[in-house]
């Protein structure tokens, strides 16, 4: 270890941990950053705030040595280092905590947590060990794993405790995180903060990535904003608030509920007061109690990808007119729940009626023929065909329409007019409609694929993560359609694993938990601690005793 | 059907089924390591030739000859692996392109049969010869005695690597990176593993081990050089890594199968069964075909063996 620090002892004390100064990288002409300094204080959190795209990750890809920046120097206590490798960043005494975890599946905790280290008995592995250091450090840190579970067994809020131990059995010196939040759930986002803080205390230096205010705000020392590669600028975060630090990062001033739905920042409970419909961000929901649903699902039963069943039993009803928002951690059956009722993945019991139609095992194009429009998880695998331009993506479902094709030729003229009204309807951001879909970014993706199927006029509107990864314009842009398909008498069912935004759009929650819906929620009436519980899997008549009791202490 | 049968059915089993264990374990580690090699039979072919001269070439007590011929036989199979793994890992071009440019570059109507010429082997019968060592003084005793005990050091050397190779999946350091590396490469160059010079070793030691599975035709089997001799082996030895789930034990028994299929015309013939020779020769390939299909199925319903990033070239700034 003292190799690697040749920096005079004069040098240590008072240098930062890390320094990194005009750090530029370009990607194929596109500047992710320019010319940023960023450092890090042994025993602080460092926040880096902005929008997805503002080049957050990227800065920390090129200190852990995934990117190799164009310009700019990284400094550790003091001297200069040169980062190749992911391997000279561990030496450096780095670890990271990426978006998409870096685990092998088919591993064990134990195996996954002893990569790339050396091990006690030279040669060979030394699992034992491995498993009881591992053992002792969950314990300090109350993290709970068990060493011999095989990976692809855990759910993700274990998985991301397992990187958490990797960099803490690695006893690194810093550590970045690159949203670690996104998915867990709000009791999940405590317990991770806290084991932050005390690794702060121990003396580490952490870096938060996040364009979450609330924890941004919450556990950061300082906070540095990016936007479009540049820093906008470094400031304590006792002298930030959720204001300031959302004009900077947007640029400009935005209005106070717009500022809260950009940042997900809806959920102080009086918030949720303010965001309401009733606040006059969009026409108020029509009385739906009355209305037949259209969208009936009963005892849905639907097979995972590893033979085990994803959604076990479900049942839930869309009614038109308003918007059903289901909650959870990811990996609850959201994903397969979504696939089936789209068609795309068959469910072995229970029914699926859309309108009075049975649907159950219908395939997709029978599922769109009587009225469903979906929109996938993974928007530029299931969503589109990444190498088509945008107007054959504009017209995939369509393509059989008298309107487009005759004697099964496509007609180009008609083509073209149709999709250039939906590209200027829908602001698809495109230099032209012979543009290959996958240069976009991911916003205007997603607008395509919601111009697609909304120009189809569908009865009942499925969408899956809506907003996942896009930028806060496309974001609002999306939630604004959706709100007026609800106006419009749309049966509107979301799935997403971002609570702050299933709370702002909903009229109900539905709260999915190991494959059935453990519990309702009005965003106006449950706080998000409420649902949070339901989340972990503790039923809401449970969980009310437990706010009962707390009340009476 | 006696006892006699059974034994010399089982004992050319596992002579036939030797190739295929060597070239299956090579196959199994570059796999493992996310590079697939369809030159396999390619570089049987260049093991098979090269040894075969080497053999003819050299002066010397017979068993240092042989020992020679088998290292020349390994070299000839890793210098064509890292052909492939140049290609396929560094240059990144697609590596079924790669292997099977190899397999004909190197085939029955490529370098391995020009080479045989230039050499002018075709006709020659072979001076050295690995013959069976009875170990331990064991080949006498029945039944177990033929099959464990009496075979040549081809044999007994698989077997070793066998052990040595499941060993090493599984117990080491070395092995345990090397299934990260096949299985999920960016988590392992996140945590400090060189994934280049994972698949580089693991590519050219599978070459070598094609080597010497193709050399075992002509210094062990049959001390003769003809052109093809190793007729499609290669091919069954990429299959039976499927078949095995990429577990090395599970392998040696798919290769002892398939060695059974393939002899099993010329053990029933010794015993004056009568049928068409094409009917026994056919049934190894007819195999792979029977085991492949059910293999798939098995696999994609449990989605196991396969590493995930088998095939995939493995670019850092991606992604």
């Amino acid at each position: 270890m003292n190799a690697t620090i040749p920096a005079e002892p004069t040098d240590r004390t008072d240098a930062p941990l890390l320094e990194m100064r005009g750090i530029t990288k370009r990607f194929a002409g596109v500047v992710a950053n320019d010319g940023v300094d960023f450092d890090v204080q042994a025993g602080e959190v460092h926040s880096l705030f902005g929008e997805n795209g503002a080049g957050k990750s990227t800065l920390m890809r090129v200190l852990y040595g995934f990117h190799r920046p164009d310009a700019g120097e990284i400094r550790m206590h003091g001297s200069p280092v040169t980062i190749g490798s992911p391997a000279d960043a561990i030496r450096h005494g780095i670890g990271m905590i990426h978006q998409h975890f870096m685990l092998v599946n088919t591993l064990s905790v134990a195996d996954n947590v002893a990569l790339g280290l050396p091990s006690s008995r030279g040669p060979l592995t030394d699992p034992g060990r491995v498993s009881e250091r591992i053992r002792e450090l969950s314990e300090t840190y109350h993290l709970r794993v068990d060493p011999n579970a095989v990976v692809w067994q855990l759910s993700v809020g274990e998985r991301q405790r397992v990187e958490i131990l990797k960099a803490l059995y690695r006893n690194v010196a810093l550590l970045i995180l690159d949203e670690p939040t996104a998915v867990l759930t709000p009791q999940e986002v405590d317990d991770l903060i806290a084991v932050l803080r005390q690794m702060a205390q121990d003396g580490k230096g952490l870096v938060f990535i996040s364009h979450k205010v609330r924890e941004v705000l919450g556990l950061s020392t300082r906070i540095t904003v990016l936007r479009h590669g540049h820093r906008v600028g470094t400031l304590p975060a006792s002298a930030a608030t959720r204001d300031i630090l959302v004009e900077m990062m947007v640029g400009h001033a935005l209005a106070p509920e717009r500022a809260a739905v950009a940042t997900g920042e809806a959920l102080s409970d009086a918030a949720i007061v303010g965001l309401t419909p009733a606040a006059g961000q969009a026409p108020p929901a029509p009385a739906v109690a009355t209305t037949p649903p259209r969208l009936v699902v009963r005892d849905l039963t639907v097979p995972g990808d590893r033979g085990t069943d994803a959604v076990r039993g479900l049942g839930l009803e869309v009614r038109g007119g308003e918007i059903v928002g289901i909650a959870g951690v990811s990996g609850n059956g959201q994903r397969e729940l979504a696939e089936a009722i789209s068609g795309v993945r068959r469910s072995t019991s229970g029914s699926i009626v859309l309108d009075g139609t049975e649907l159950t095992g219908a395939n997709p194009a029978r599922a769109r023929a009587v009225g469903l429009g979906y929109v996938p998880e993974e928007r530029t695998r299931d969503g589109v065909v990444a190498d088509f331009s945008v107007a054959e993506n504009l017209l995939l479902v369509d393509s059989t329409a008298p309107a487009f094709s005759r004697l099964g030729f496509l007609r180009g003229r008609e083509i073209r007019r149709h999709c250039q009204s939906l590209v200027e309807a829908f602001d698809i951001r495109t230099p032209s409609l012979d543009t290959p879909t996958r240069t976009l970014s991911g916003g205007n993706i997603q607008k395509l694929i919601m111009a697609r199927e909304l120009s189809r006029e569908p009865r009942v509107l499925l969408v899956a993560q809506p907003t996942r990864g896009i930028d806060v314009a496309a974001a609002r842009y999306i939630h604004e359609r959706l709100r007026e398909q609800r106006a419009r008498g749309t049966a509107v069912l979301i799935v997403s694993e971002d609570l702050d935004e299933v709370m702002s759009l909903a009229d109900r929650i539905l709260v999915m938990y190991e494959g059935s819906v453990i519990g309702e929620a009005r965003p106006d009436a449950s706080t998000r601690a409420e649902i949070g519980l339901m989340m972990a899997g503790i039923r809401p008549d449970a969980a009310n005793a437990a706010a009962a009791a707390r009340a009476t202490t | 059907m006696n006892t006699d049968l059974v034994v010399s059915l089982i004992v050319s089993a596992i002579v036939y089924g030797t190739p295929l264990v060597l070239a299956g374990l090579g196959e199994l580690l570059a796999e493992r390591s996310g590079v697939l090699n369809l030159g396999v039979e390619g570089m049987m072919l260049m093991g098979a030739v090269t040894g075969f001269y080497a053999s003819q070439q050299l002066g010397g007590p017979g068993w240092i000859v042989l020992i020679v011929a088998m290292v020349v036989a390994a070299l000839a199979g890793g210098s064509m692996a890292l052909i492939h793994a140049f290609l396929s890992i560094t240059v990144r071009v697609n590596q079924i392109v790669s292997g099977l440019a190899l397999t004909i570059f190197a085939g029955v109507i490529g370098l391995s049969t020009y080479a045989g010429q230039v050499w002018n082997i075709g006709g020659q019968h072979g001076l050295h010869q690995l013959n069976r060592v009875d170990l331990l003084g064991l080949g006498e005793v029945p039944i177990i005695g033929p099959i464990l005990f009496d075979q040549d050091p081809f044999v007994y050397l698989s077997w070793g690597l066998v052990i040595l190779v499941t060993w090493y999946l599984y117990r080491t350091r070395t092995g345990l990176y090397l299934r990260a590396v096949g299985e999920a490469p960016r988590s392992a160059d996140a945590m400090g593993v060189n994934v280049t010079k994972y698949r580089y070793v693991h590519t050219i030691v599978g070459g070598a081990l094609a080597g010497l599975g193709g050399a075992y035709f002509t210094l062990a089997i049959a001390p003769i050089w003809t052109a093809g001799l190793t007729a499609g082996v290669g091919w069954i030895a990429i299959a039976l890594v499927i078949f095995a789930f990429w577990r090395p034990d599970v392998l040696v028994l798919g290769a002892y199968l398939f060695g059974a299929l393939s002899s099993l015309g010329f053990t029933l013939q010794a015993y004056g069964v009568q049928m068409p020779s094409e009917i026994f020769s056919s049934l190894p390939y007819l195999m792979t075909i029977v085991v492949l299909a059910g293999a798939s199925t098995t696999m994609a319903r449990r989605r196991i063996g396969t590493p995930a990033a088998l095939g995939v070239p493995y670019v850092r700034e991606e992604g």
